[in-house]
């Protein structure tokens, strides 16, 4: 292992962090739920009544993050590495797919469920996170 | 379920989040891909993201957890699954796959959608047709 110091970002992804952290306790604190994203997005597929709109709603504030904070998007970098477009469909499948059957995704199982001391949120950050590292291994031997 | 969905909250809370992944830099799926790369050059910034974010959720939630309603007045809603089970565990191997290969989790995808790059629409696209599968064949 080597460490990446040239892109090593601490003072600003511990900042993200926060921030990130604060609008999942607000989520909490104001509305009682749990901040998942896939799960946000997932329901809102099943259009089920009086509980859509406010799913589209705040999937459009998300959506409109990167315009209106703008200046601080570095829209060279929002693109991924990956280029061959089978792959990225391939990828995006899988993460639709996954995050509905494994009930959670980064937001709601990394940070609201290992906050709330969930066994099955600590055992799906701890497979994703092990999975994720396996195929970024798999794909630069490939590579 | 209360009348006034405050909708502008809710937009906020999105707006707000977006934010955090951006400032964070999980919007950057080579960050991401840098972060997952433990064996070669690692990019260990990611850790601090779920540290920050981790490190105020437990101290808001613990502080929150007696109260039954919330400041809006709503009922808390809680997911009700306790046990693991298999569908938990594949299902997170295969968000974790999907994660490795590109870069892109549910939220920094949606982020980058914004900003219409062609890689993030695709991926947006691929991620709800996953989504439908899954609603399709779990019924």
């Amino acid at each position: 292992m080597e460490i990446d110091w040239i892109n090593f970002t601490p003072f600003a992804s511990l900042l993200g962090g926060i921030i990130l952290g604060l609008a999942s306790a607000l989520m909490l604190i104001l509305f009682g739920r749990i901040m998942g994203i896939s799960g946000i997005i997932g329901t809102a597929l099943d259009r089920p009544k009086g509980d859509t709109l406010w799913r589209a709603v705040f999937i459009a504030g998300l959506i409109s993050s990167a315009v209106i904070f703008a200046p601080f998007v570095d829209v060279s970098r929002t693109a991924p590495n990956e280029t061959n477009v089978w792959l990225i469909v391939l990828a995006g499948l899988l993460v639709g797919y996954g995050t509905r059957l494994g009930s959670g995704c980064t937001s709601g199982h990394g940070i609201c469920g290992i906050s709330r001391l969930s066994a099955r949120s600590f055992v799906a950050t701890g497979v994703f996170m092990t999975s994720g590292i396996l195929t970024v291994v798999i794909m630069q031997f490939l590579l | 379920m209360k009348q006034n969905h405050h909708y502008l909250y809710k937009f906020l809370l999105g707006l707000m989040f977006g934010l955090g992944l951006i400032i964070s830099g999980m919007i950057y799926p080579t960050k991401v891909i840098g972060f997952l790369n433990i064996f070669g050059l690692w990019d260990p910034s990611l850790a601090f993201v779920m540290l920050g974010g981790i490190a105020v959720y437990t101290l808001l939630h613990f502080l929150h957890i007696k109260k039954v309603d919330t400041l809006l007045g709503y009922s808390k809603s809680f997911p009700l699954k306790k046990h693991l089970d298999k569908k938990l565990i594949a299902g997170a191997t295969l968000f974790g796959i999907g994660w490795g290969l590109v870069g892109y989790c549910p939220g920094p995808a949606l982020v980058s959608f914004g900003t219409l790059g062609f890689e993030a629409v695709v991926f947006v696209l691929a991620m709800l047709g996953g989504m439908t599968l899954f609603k399709l064949t779990s019924k």
